[in-house]
């Protein structure tokens, strides 16, 4: 790859001591060699291997899927899908909820861990926040798509008229169109305004004219003097104040979507923390999912170190655990409740026609991810891979029981029918997944992967820590 | 959906020589693979004779000849009504035909009128208002004057409207399969007449069951011309066994009208007199009026008892229901008699007949002298319906609640015998020229009289009907017949009450009536329908000129003859039938199969009715196709399930079925229903269902013995709209916890006389009241009109009625089968089937269920846009304007009665179907949730009307259309604001309940509880 010079002039940064033997940054590298490192993958010369163009190419067969469900969806209507009369939310819903708890992980790395100053979060934010933005894109298709006249979308907002016709507020579809398109535009600034020091670098450094003009309109005049430093500063802290409370208040308006209705398994109050924390969990399977071939593959190992990837497998244990409470909670509750309906559904749950998709979501949810208590496993990067995935098809399945299962066995038994996926389910759901794959397939491509600044910074602050206090490369002690 | 090609090719009108060859039959059938489904060896040894039906499956549409079009005539007809008292160059018909309500002078665009007519059925005619927008007929109501309606139809006779709209109707007069002409038709049929005057010894004419006074007047007439020509009857259902049972009991075939009104307690021998045969729908007034409870506790309540193979709404309705076998009926209603005091013939014994069961019901009858009712089914054999009147009789319930008169047939003959000896006829090329007005005799004749090969033995061959199809196929001319909607007749009611057919439009198509037909061949050609009914009354009647005049014009404003309802006779009883001895109920444990008209499409006539064919059948919830019904333990014992398609050989005769498991089915037998299975058919028959008549012969019209059934390792996907059919799949768990669930939830609600009377309120949720202080919100006030909906489960029989009235009248969209399957149905009201009980014998309870209309609507919160809304009367208003069709308030309705357009479902493309919607609702569009509004179209038309006048509108002004069509008057609407409402005084009785109460959403619609009247002396 690159950085081999910078190689051979070796060694200032020491150990973290806090962390002892167990580094957030592997040994050797300076400020040269990360920047060198990172900025090589974007612009250097022969990056676009023949793997990323497989992996692009396949991605983007999927999203020319998407393209045509689209289309017959334009044309046809949503009766493509299996929803019927009463199962008339299906994938669609499952995907939107699924996609924007996916993208939680980001925020909460970038933001909520940036105010509370955790050092580790520095290498993976960045791709972590792309995540966020491309999966919060992914999760804002569906809502549109799912609409029987999609075309009148803008009835849902607030927009002056003749008629005085406004949304009706007290659905929680409305808070949705709000709580979505905040989230997107802040998590799209915050990413953005992270971007504008590395853009800055990458203009300095690229070699052809147009990559020059391209970033240099990205880096918006960066010139990286001390007030644009402050302004950067003030700039992030005050959009990861801002992104902080929507960790907690997007999936919470989601969840809303379900417990403000009166059907049971919807209607329960402890879905807000419930779907936040299931939220976290899918999130970081993702980036988990993402970044164990990433590193692999760009050979990113000293940057993130297994050390993120422990932390990582850390959070979703906890997160894991939260959610398994709620499940035991949610079943608990419908029991203790005397609620017949409650019941009826929960029993329905673990042994009617659904009952293999429900426990397949106890095993990939609640058991599987036990073997992150496990250091070994938390290390091992297939292992650790293999969890992520199975820990996002649990989560993907919960979306599906809590919405499918549910209402297939409603109140009224003569209206207990079954929803049966169709063929053009699973295009939408795997077109999205290519749109998002693409789009971080270009990200990778185009505009670096792991923030240069930030590592700078960590490379600058980790050796301050050090006797040796120097950001330069001294010569090897004799 | 449609076919525009030009199929003027001729038809062979010989049977081809190539045969049915079966290894050719194999091999195209490997050649399809598995998925692909087949209807006959024809089909799959691709004969000629099979091509030919299925080249000509989709009947081919013709301009009219003098270049006016459908879309022509509709729009003349619209114009011409609205211009009538304007010009008389428009093709309105030149007869008077009088408004029932406000005269035409008055005619409003907007406004509809009503007139009076009939619709001809051969059990009797049902009397009807049709509403009519500028000259298009539009819905169908009952007539309240008219015996046999009293205001409500059945689902048949509200869809029927649709077939004269349907496009695939036979359009334009052929010759030889060539466009021809009236003209040219009138010349042959003259030069028919010409060559036969005299004797007409080869003349045929083939009719179905005539009840037209006129019709059968004329042919009459027209024999009485050719002493050598014959007239025969033959329709495949009908009274057929009840005019053999009065004829060998009586001596004569006289018509049993029954007054279940005066009935106490009555037996059904496998009748199911609630859903087919003369007077169902009167019957069902009569029957459900002593179901109504209208003192509270101390009111009593009438009795059924019903012995039936196949679980119906009658056999629903029963307080004690016996399934037995069709065959076994005869032994039953043997020893019914014998015990019951009438000394017939000792039958066979019969195991399976509970003695206890059998001896409680002898002496319930027997208390009930002169109040009790014996009534034979058209399933069971002449001997049973005599040993019926027997046992009436002997009960002395003749002039109560059973009353005898003249038979209502023009003229009631053996009709089995009848289109035998016609075959016979045929086979002896005796006949010339042969006449098939209506009826489809190569689709429907028995079996082994093999019709279709002695009809092409007739050397000129006529077919006139509402459809082409496989017998006009063999026929050289084809006449589209008028429907009834379009012609001047008239008819006969159960009771014999005469009703005139006066018609609501001019012929769409280049059609003509049977009266005209059969004035040509009586040398009467180029007289009108009009002028031959009228003809006819005139000498009827007494009066004269211009007190003619005014009889001919009340009898067409009120749709019936005042006072022609026939008078009773008395009919002596003969006692050599009961010495007969029993038929052999064929060997023990042999398989029965037993033959009945469909619930929904008939006997084929309804078959391309898009309305009936997605009607969920009653009990079974099946739509867009038959089976073969079977009791959950014998589908156990052959190793059988729900959707198997499985092949059914009688005796050598075979045909392929799916299997339906169904609860309460009598074990060891298997139902199959006609109407399916059509080769010839219009788009929405076509591939639906199997031919039942493949396996019905002469001999055993209307069951049979020695079935075998042979699974074909097939699988056949059936359209259900209730999870009953989850028996096979699943398994029974499912069934039990929903009916577990049912109790639990209260939905139905049940009790017995007796537990009723101990405790009135049994209906009413604890907590029902204390909901209404839940919220902290004071409760709105509805100042004006708060409308309300009562249901009435005791009156309620399922019949269906209410949910076709409800698609005619609010433009529901029809789906289709495939959609059906993915749950999509989109019927506003629905009639939710619940069982409580064994699989073997359950009880069954219907629930008629519309918007409840909440005042907490769970729906109306949750809407982003505010498409739907709680209007200040109450109602849960749906914009479809506003709706982005987001769903959420069909996932938050509990009782899951919102529909929505998955697709473009409305049919926007088919010209000829605008005509039948009504202009007062919304055609709704893709992508739009839609729901009851209660009619909100009714309402806002009484509020306008009543606001010009100045005045608030009375009780019952407005009726929703499932109140109007009910005929069991189950449903009520009304305003609960006004105390001495009928609606409110409903919900002020004591078994009044809501569905679900401690949800607390607070419905409008509320539901009176059932209540059963079982005999002590039986255990349960």
């Amino acid at each position: 790859m690159a950085s081999e010079g910078s190689e051979k002039s070796v060694v200032a940064v020491r150990p973290d001591p806090l962390h002892g033997a167990d580094p957030l940054l592997a040994p050797g590298q300076t400020l040269g060699s990360v920047t060198e490192k990172i900025s090589s993958i974007v612009i250097g010369k022969g990056n676009t291997t023949p793997g990323w163009i497989f992996g692009a190419f396949i991605s983007f067969c999927l999203l020319m899927l998407l393209n045509t469900v689209i289309t017959l969806l334009a044309i046809k209507g949503v009766g493509i899908w299996g929803i019927n009369i009463p199962v008339a939310w299906g994938f669609a819903i499952t995907n939107f909820v699924w996609w924007i708890g996916i993208g939680h992980a980001g925020t909460l790395i970038s933001a909520f861990l940036l105010l509370l100053h955790q050092k580790w979060r520095t290498s993976i934010n960045r791709f972590a926040e792309a995540m966020t933005i491309f999966a919060v894109m992914c999760a804002g298709m569906f809502p549109l798509l799912h609409m029987g006249r999609p075309w009148l979308f803008y009835y849902l907002l607030p927009y002056p008229n003749p008629m005085w016709l406004w949304p009706q507020f007290r659905s929680p579809l409305v808070w949705d169109v709000f709580a979505v398109s905040t989230y997107f535009t802040v998590s799209l600034l915050f990413w953005f305004v992270g971007l504008i020091p590395d853009m800055a670098t990458l203009r300095d450094r690229a070699t052809s004219r147009i990559k020059k003009l391209v970033y240099g309109i990205g880096s918006m005049g960066w010139r990286g003097s001390a007030s644009h430093w402050a302004r950067y500063e003030f700039a992030s802290i005050l959009l990861a104040g801002l992104a902080t409370p929507l960790v907690v208040s997007v999936h919470t308006v989601v969840s809303f979507d379900f417990t403000i209705a009166i059907v049971p398994g919807w209607h329960s109050t402890i879905f807000p923390p419930y779907f936040v924390a299931g939220a976290i969990y899918s999130g970081f399977a993702m980036v988990l999912t993402l970044a164990i071939p990433l590193r692999k593959y760009y050979h990113l190992e000293k940057m993130v170190t297994e050390r993120h990837l422990d932390i990582m497998a850390k959070v979703m244990l906890a997160t894991g655990i939260i959610v398994a409470y709620s499940y035991v909670m949610e079943m608990f509750m419908a029991f203790y409740s005397a609620n017949q309906y409650e019941r009826a559904q929960f029993v329905e749950r673990m042994t009617g026609q659904y009952a293999f998709v429900f426990w397949t979501l106890i095993t990939f949810n609640l058991v599987l991810p036990q073997f992150l208590w496990w250091r070994k496993v938390r290390r091992h990067e297939l292992a650790l891979f293999l969890i992520s995935l199975v820990i996002n098809i649990g989560m993907w399945l919960e979306r599906f029981v809590i919405i499918v299962v549910s209402l297939h066995h409603e109140y009224e038994p003569s209206k207990w029918f079954m929803f049966f996926p169709t063929r053009w389910d699973w295009a939408t759901f795997a077109g999205t997944i290519g749109m998002f794959f693409l789009l971080f397939y270009l990200f990778i491509r185009f505009l670096p992967m792991i923030s240069i600044v930030e590592m700078r910074t960590l490379v600058h602050e980790t050796s301050e820590t050090g006797p040796h206090t120097s950001l330069y490369p001294v010569p090897p002690e004799a | 959906m449609k076919s525009d090609s030009m199929n003027g090719d001729s038809k062979p009108k010989s049977l081809p020589n190539d045969s049915v060859d079966l290894n050719v039959a194999r091999t195209n059938l490997d050649k399809m693979g598995k998925k692909r489904l087949w209807q006959s060896l024809e089909e799959l040894s691709d004969t000629k004779l099979h091509r030919d039906f299925k080249e000509n499956e989709f009947p081919a549409r013709y301009k009219d000849s003098d270049g006016i079009n459908r879309r022509d005539v509709l729009k003349l007809m619209a114009a011409s009504a609205a211009m009538a008292g304007l010009s008389a160059c428009t093709k309105l018909p030149q007869e008077k035909i009088v408004p029932y309500v406000r005269p035409p002078e008055e005619i409003v665009p907007g406004v509809p009128l009503f007139y009076a007519t009939s619709i001809p059925e051969s059990g009797g005619a049902v009397g009807l208002l049709v509403e009519s927008h500028m000259g298009r007929p539009t819905k169908i109501e009952g007539n309240p004057g008219h015996p046999g309606s009293l205001g409500a139809t059945d689902a048949i006779q509200q869809a029927s409207i649709l077939n004269m709209y349907d496009p695939d109707r036979a359009q334009t007069i052929r010759y030889d399969g060539n466009l021809s002409s009236w003209t040219e038709f009138v010349a042959a049929m003259s030069n028919v007449r010409g060559r036969h005057i005299g004797d007409g010894a080869g003349i045929r004419i083939l009719t179905t069951t005539v009840t037209s006074p006129t019709l059968g007047s004329q042919l009459k007439t027209l024999l009485a011309q050719f002493s050598g020509a014959k007239w025969h009857q033959y329709e495949p259902t009908g009274g057929h066994s009840a005019r053999a049972g009065a004829q060998m009991a009586f001596g004569r075939p006289v018509n049993a009208a029954y007054q279940f009104d005066q009935a106490d307690v009555i037996v059904s021998l496998d009748a199911d007199f609630l859903q087919t045969g003369s007077g169902h729908v009167r019957y069902i007034h009569d029957f459900a009026s002593r179901r109504a409870l209208p003192d509270g506790p101390s009111s009593n309540l009438n009795r059924l008892y019903v012995v039936e193979s196949m679980a119906t709404i009658t056999g629903a309705m029963s307080d004690h229901r016996l399934p037995l076998r069709s065959s076994d009926i005869e032994a039953f209603t043997r020893q019914l008699a014998t015990a019951v005091g009438v000394a017939a013939a000792p039958s066979q014994a019969a195991a399976n007949i509970p003695v206890d069961w059998l001896k409680a019901v002898a002496d319930d009858l027997t208390a009930h002298r002169g109040s009790s009712l014996v009534i034979a089914g058209e399933t069971q054999p002449p001997i049973v319906h005599a040993i019926a009147h027997a046992m009436n009789a002997a009960l002395g319930n003749v002039g109560k609640t059973v009353v005898y008169t003249e038979s209502i047939e023009a003229e009631p003959v053996d009709q089995m015998a009848s289109i035998k000896d016609l075959v016979n006829d045929l086979n002896a090329d005796k006949v010339d020229f042969l006449l098939i007005l209506g009826g489809n005799p190569v689709y429907d004749a028995p079996v082994d009289l093999d019709f279709l090969s002695a009809l092409i033995k007739a050397k000129l061959r006529v077919y006139s009907g509402l459809y082409f199809n496989e017998t006009s196929e063999w026929c050289h001319w084809e006449v589209p017949a008028t429907h009834y909607l379009e012609s001047w007749s008239d008819t006969r009611a159960y009771d014999g009450t005469a009703g005139v057919v006066q018609p609501l439009i001019a012929p769409l198509y280049d059609s003509h009536s049977e009266h005209e037909i059969v004035a040509i061949l009586s040398g009467q050609p180029g007289v009108s329908s009009h002028d031959l009914v009228q003809n006819y009354w005139q000498g009827q009647r007494t009066e004269k000129g211009k007190a003619f005049d005014d009889f001919w014009e009340l009898t067409l404003y009120q749709g019936y003859v005042t006072g022609s309802a026939f008078p009773s006779v008395n009919a002596a009883l003969q006692s050599d039938f009961l010495k007969q001895a029993p038929a052999s109920a064929g060997e023990a444990g042999a398989l029965e199969v037993v033959f009945l008209s469909d619930p929904t499409v008939g006997d084929g006539l309804y078959n391309n009715n898009a309305w009936l064919q997605e009607l969920p059948k009653p009990i079974s919830r099946l739509a867009w196709d038959n089976a073969a019904f079977v009791s959950p333990n014998t589908a156990q014992k052959m190793g059988i399930n729900t959707q198997d398609y499985v092949e059914l050989d009688l005796n050598g005769r075979k045909v392929s079925a799916p299997v339906f498991v169904t609860f309460g089915h009598a074990d060891n037998s298997v139902t199959i229903h006609f109407g399916y299975g059509r080769l010839r058919t219009g788009s929405v028959g076509t591939g639906a269902g199997f031919n039942a008549y493949l396996l019905r012969t002469s001999s055993a019209p209307s069951f049979a013995t020695g079935l075998q059934i042979s699974k074909t390792g097939k699988n056949y996907p059936l359209a259900c709209v209730q999870h009953q059919y989850t028996i096979d799949y699943e398994g029974q768990k499912t069934d039990k916890e929903s009916l577990a669930a049912v109790e639990q939830r209260d939905l139905v609600q049940i009790a017995t006389l007796d537990e009723f009377r101990k405790n009135p309120t049994f209906a009413k949720h604890d907590d029902t009241t204390e909901n209404k202080t839940l919220s902290l919100y004071p409760n709105y006030k509805y100042d004006g009109y708060a409308w309300a909906l009562s249901i009435d489960l005791n009156r309620c029989v399922g019949c269906n009625a209410c949910v076709i009235a409800c698609q005619a009248e609010n433009n529901i969209a029809v789906v289709g089968k495939d959609q059906t399957m993915r749950g999509r149905i989109m019927h506003w009201i629905r009639i939710d089937t619940y069982f409580r009980g064994d699989l073997e014998n359950p009880e069954a309870y219907f629930e008629p269920l519309p918007c409840m209309q909440c005042e907490n609507a769970p729906c109306e919160y949750v809407c982003p846009v505010g498409a739907t809304t709680h209007s200040p009367e109450g109602l849960n208003d749906m914009t479809y304007n506003r709706c982005v069709g987001t769903r959420y308030c069909s996932n938050n309705c509990p009782w899951k009665v919102r529909r929505f357009n998955f697709y473009l479902y409305s049919d926007w493309d088919t010209k000829s179907l605008y005509g039948v919607r009504n202009p007062d609702v919304t055609v709704r569009s893709r992508g739009v949730m839609e729901k009851c509004t209660y009619c909100v179209q009714r309402i806002q038309e009484a509020k306008i009307r009543t606001t010009r006048e100045n005045r608030t509108i009375q009780d019952g002004e407005i009726v929703t259309a499932c109140q109007q069509v009910c005929p069991a008057d189950a449903i009520v609407f009304g305003n609960i604001n006004d105390p001495n409402s009928r609606v409110s005084k409903l919900k002020a009785q004591q078994r009044d309940y809501i569905l679900m109460s401690d949800l607390n959403t607070r419905p409008r619609t509320s539901y009176l509880a059932r209540v059963r009247n079982p005999n002590p002396a039986i255990r349960t």
